[in-house]
C-alpha cells in the first residue's frame, strides 16, 4: 500500500461510471479494500453500520457513500474523490454517480480522467446508461476505457454470457469511436479479478483491474509529463508577475514574468513563440520556478503539466487570457465556434441565448447562434430539436464577442475544451468541445457522431 | 507485465503544479481572496504553495485565523512568526470575544470547533472576502471527499452538497453573486502522506508539536489529551507523561495526541505511511459527534 510508493510514482486519474445498482460503489470499495487502502477506523465504521442495518456481510459501498441522503437512499449522488496507491502509481479516483439525473457528474469526473472504469451488470448487458457513458467517454476523448463486466458470481462465472456482453460492448464502443476499450470479467462483491486474479474465471487470461490500471501504456495517457510533451507549445497566461517594490528580494524589482501552466508541449529557452490573439512574435529568454531545496530555480526547459513563469525577449504588453504558443504551429484566433456541448443545467439551452465562454485562461461573451441537433443515445443518431435539456449532448454554433484560440478537441484536449457559464447566476451551463474546423460536420470520423446536417 | 513508466514529473510535482494553478486562477479572477491560516500543517503547506505561485512577488492576499482561544501556545507563536516573516496581513476572529459578549454560548462538552462558524462567516462578510482558501483535503473525511475544488457558498455561508457546480478539466468557475463567496481547496487531491512527503521535500518548518516530545496527557474517549488551561483531567482520569506527537493541531480540548517516536520529518513520513488509523479518526473528537458531523457543520458554513 501507500508505504511502498516510490519517489517516482506517477499519478493516474480514474473516473467510474455505470448504471444504478451496477455495483460501482462496491467495486470502488473492493478496490480500496483489497489494495489495503482502507484504514482500520474506516473499516470499523463500515462494519458497525452494516451490522446495524442487519446485513450479514460488510457492505463495502458504505466506504464511499458519504452524504446523509446517500446513506439514506443507498445511492451515490455526487462525485466522491478517493485516493489509493501501489508501488508504481498513485491514483485519484472520481467515483461518479450512475443515476440519469446526475449524468453531469459523470462528465465532471471524465473530463480529467486518464481512464474511465465503466461498470456493466453481466445479467443486464448494455443499457441506455452504458451507451450514454460510452458516448461521454468518446466525446471527452478519455484516453482509455475499461469496462468491468460485474456480478459474474450471479451467472455462475459463465464464459458464454461474459463473451456475449463483451462483444456487445465492443460493438457499441466501435460505433461511438471509443478508443482503447478493454473488458474484464469481475465480481466486485467477492473481489474476483479486481485486485487479484480469480480462480473462478479460468477461461480469462487477462489482467485484474488493478494490474491493468498499473500497467496501462503511458502513451495512452496524455497526462502530466507524458504524451502531451511532444505537441506544439500552448501556455495560457494566468497572471502577470511584476513585483516591483514588493519583490521577495531586490534583485527581482525589475522582474516581468508570465505565470501559467504548460497545457501541452515543451517550453525551451530560445524558442520562438507567438502571443495570441495579438499575433506578436518573440522568444522565450527565461523559464523560472520558485526556489526549492535541490532544484534549479532557472530552467532551460519545462514540460506539459508544469506551472512556471516565462520571461520573453521583447517588452510586449501581455495580460491574463492571452496565449503563448509555438510560433511555427500556433492556433488561429476565432470568433465563431462549432462545438459539441454536454448541457449541464436545469434550464434549457435556447438559440439566441447570451452566455460566457471560458477557454484556457480567457473568458469572452458569446451568443448561441445555432443548435444543430441533439444526439439520440438509443440510435446514436442526431435529431433536430428546439432546445437542449439537462444531460443532452448536442451540437451548437457560437458567435464570440472577441477571439479565442480554440482548437479541435480531437487534436488537443486543453485547446478544445471550454465551459459555458451563465453571466448572471454564475452557473456552469455546459462542457464544450470544439469541432475540427478543417473537417466540418465530423466529430469522430468512424463514429455515429458523423452528423450529416 | 511491462515496467511502469519512469517519469521525472512524479505525483508530488503534479499535485504541486495543480495547486499553484488553482491559486493563480482564482486569485486572478476574484477581487478579495483570503487564506485561512491556523499554523497547522495543511495551512502551512498552503502558504508555501501560495508563495511559490506568485514568486518572486509577494503573496497577494491576507490570511485569516479563527482563533478558538483553545489553541496550543506554540502554534499561535508559530503563526505569528510566519506571518511576520512573509510580511502578511493577519486578520484574527476570536471565538472568545463572541463568548464574552454573549453572541456565542460555550457548549457543555467544552468543544469550540463548532463555534468557529459564526466568527468565520462574520470575518468573511466584514472584509468582503470573496474567495476563501482552505487547506481541506478530500481524503480527510467522507463529506470532504464530495466537495469541489472551487465550492460555492451562499450568503449564509451554506454548502449545498446536492447542488454543486460541475467542475470540468482544469477550468474553474469562481463566479458568484454579491454576498456569495467561494471556498477554494488547492490541496483537494492531496493525502496526509502527500502533505508530509512534500514538507520533507521542501524542508518546510512546522510547529514543534508535530514531532514526538514528552507531554503530560490523560486518556479520554480513546485519545491522549494534553493537560492545559482548557483541558483538565476529570477526577477519575489519570495524568501521565508520554512521548507523543500531533497529527492535526486543532483545539487542545478535543485534539488528541498519538504515541510516537517520530522526532523528525522523515520519521513522520514513515509513521504516516504505516498507520492504520485515519488522521481524523485518531485525533478529532468533534468528528465523532455523529456519522455526518462534518457534513452538517459544512452545510452551516464551517470548513
Amino acid at each position: 500500500m501507500s508505504s511502498q510508493i516510490t519517489e517516482n510514482a506517477t499519478l493516474l486519474r480514474l473516473a467510474t461510471a455505470g448504471s444504478v445498482d451496477d455495483g460501482k460503489s462496491t467495486l470502488v470499495g473492493r478496490l480500496l479494500y483489497d489494495s489495503k487502502s482502507i484504514l482500520a477506523d474506516q473499516l470499523d465504521a463500515v462494519e458497525r453500520v452494516s451490522k446495524e442495518r442487519g446485513l450479514t456481510g460488510t457492505d463495502l459501498a458504505l466506504l464511499t457513500d458519504g452524504l446523509r441522503a446517500e446513506r439514506e437512499q443507498g445511492i451515490t449522488i455526487d462525485v466522491a474523490y478517493r485516493y489509493f496507491a501501489t508501488a508504481e502509481r498513485t491514483f485519484i479516483l472520481a467515483d461518479c454517480p450512475g443515476h440519469v439525473q446526475y449524468t453531469r457528474n459523470t462528465v465532471t469526473g471524465a473530463s480529467t480522467a486518464d481512464v474511465l472504469v465503466l461498470l456493466v451488470d453481466v445479467r443486464r448487458g448494455v443499457l441506455e446508461q452504458t451507451r450514454r457513458h460510452l458516448a461521454v467517454a468518446a466525446l471527452l476523448r478519455v484516453p482509455h476505457v475499461v469496462v468491468a463486466v460485474n456480478k459474474l458470481d450471479l451467472v455462475d462465472f459463465s464464459q458464454d454470457r461474459y463473451d456475449e456482453v463483451a462483444a456487445d460492448i465492443q460493438q457499441v464502443g466501435k460505433e461511438l469511436g471509443v478508443e482503447g476499450l478493454t473488458t474484464i470479467p469481475v465480481s466486485a462483491l467477492d473481489g474476483d479479478n479486481v485486485v487479484d486474479r480469480s480462480s473462478r474465471t479460468p477461461w480469462y487470461d487477462g489482467p485484474s483491474l488493478l494490474e491493468l490500471l498499473v500497467t496501462i501504456e503511458p502513451q495512452a495517457i496524455p497526462s502530466e509529463g507524458s504524451g502531451r510533451d511532444e505537441l506544439p507549445l500552448r501556455f495560457g497566461v494566468q497572471y502577470v508577475l511584476r513585483p516591483q517594490q514588493g519583490a521577495v528580494s531586490p534583485e527581482f524589482v525589475e522582474y516581468r514574468g508570465y505565470a501559467g501552466q504548460i497545457a501541452q508541449g515543451t517550453a525551451r529557452v530560445g524558442d520562438e513563440v507567438v502571443v495570441l490573439p495579438s499575433g506578436r512574435r518573440t522568444r522565450i529568454v527565461g523559464i523560472d520556478i520558485a526556489p526549492a531545496p535541490g532544484k534549479e530555480s532557472s530552467r532551460t526547459e519545462a514540460r506539459a503539466g508544469e506551472s512556471v513563469n516565462l520571461r520573453l525577449a521583447d517588452e510586449i504588453d501581455i495580460t491574463r487570457g492571452e496565449l503563448i504558443a509555438a510560433a511555427d504551429a500556433a492556433p488561429e484566433p476565432v470568433t465563431e465556434v462549432d462545438a459539441m456541448v454536454s448541457w449541464l443545467a436545469d434550464t434549457p439551452l435556447r438559440i439566441g441565448q447570451r452566455v460566457l465562454l471560458k477557454h484556457s485562461t480567457r473568458t469572452v461573451q458569446a451568443i448561441v447562434r445555432d443548435l444543430e441537433g441533439r444526439l439520440d443515445l438509443n440510435t446514436m443518431t442526431p435529431e433536430p430539436v428546439e432546445h437542449l435539456e439537462l444531460n443532452d449532448i448536442g451540437r451548437v454554433r457560437l458567435k464570440l464577442a472577441s477571439p479565442v484560440m480554440a482548437e479541435s478537441y480531437q487534436t488537443s484536449r486543453p485547446g478544445g475544451a471550454f465551459l459555458l457559464v451563465d453571466a448572471q447566476q454564475g452557473l456552469t451551463l455546459a462542457a464544450g468541445m470544439v469541432n475540427d474546423p478543417a473537417t466540418p460536420g465530423i466529430v469522430h470520423p468512424q463514429s455515429a457522431f458523423n452528423w450529416a446536417i | 507485465m511491462r515496467d511502469p513508466p519512469v517519469s521525472t514529473f512524479n505525483h508530488l510535482d503534479a499535485l504541486e503544479s495543480e495547486a499553484i494553478h488553482i491559486f493563480r486562477e482564482t486569485t486572478a479572477e476574484l477581487e478579495r481572496p483570503v487564506l485561512l491560516f491556523s499554523g497547522g500543517k495543511d495551512s502551512v503547506v498552503m502558504l508555501h504553495l501560495a508563495a511559490k505561485a506568485f514568486w518572486p512577488g509577494p503573496i497577494p492576499f491576507p490570511v485569516m485565523h479563527v482563533d478558538t482561544g483553545h489553541n496550543f501556545p506554540e502554534v499561535i507563536d508559530f503563526r505569528d512568526r510566519t506571518v511576520e516573516r512573509l510580511g502578511l496581513r493577519l486578520v484574527v476572529k476570536s471565538v472568545q470575544d463572541y463568548i464574552d459578549d454573549g453572541r456565542l454560548t460555550e457548549r457543555r462538552d467544552g468543544t469550540r470547533n463548532p463555534l468557529q462558524t459564526m466568527p468565520l462567516l462574520d470575518g468573511i462578510a466584514e472584509n468582503r472576502f470573496d474567495a476563501v482558501y482552505g487547506g481541506g483535503r478530500r481524503d480527510e473525511e467522507k463529506a470532504r471527499a464530495k466537495e469541489r475544488i472551487v465550492s460555492l457558498r451562499d450568503e449564509f455561508g451554506q454548502w449545498d452538497p446536492r447542488n454543486q457546480r460541475p467542475e470540468l478539466w482544469n477550468l474553474y468557475n469562481a463566479r458568484h453573486r454579491p454576498g456569495e463567496h467561494v471556498r477554494v481547496f488547492p490541496l483537494s487531491n492531496w493525502t496526509e502522506l502527500d502533505v508530509w512527503r512534500y514538507i520533507e521535500r521542501e524542508q518546510i518548518e512546522l510547529p514543534s508539536l508535530y514531532y514526538a516530545h514528552e507531554r503530560e496527557v490523560f486518556a479520554r474517549d480513546g485519545m491522549w489529551l494534553a493537560v492545559g488551561p482548557v483541558s483538565q483531567p476529570r477526577e477519575e482520569e489519570q495524568v501521565i507523561t508520554k512521548q507523543v506527537r500531533y497529527r492535526t493541531v486543532g483545539d487542545m480540548s478535543c485534539t488528541g495526541a498519538v504515541e510516537s517516536d517520530a522526532t523528525d520529518v522523515s520519521d513522520v513520513v514513515v509513521e504516516v505511511a504505516a498507520t492504520t488509523l485515519t488522521e481524523r479518526g485518531a485525533t478529532r473528537a468533534d468528528d465523532r459527534i455523529s456519522e455526518a458531523a462534518m457534513e452538517d457543520r459544512k452545510k452551516e458554513g464551517y470548513f
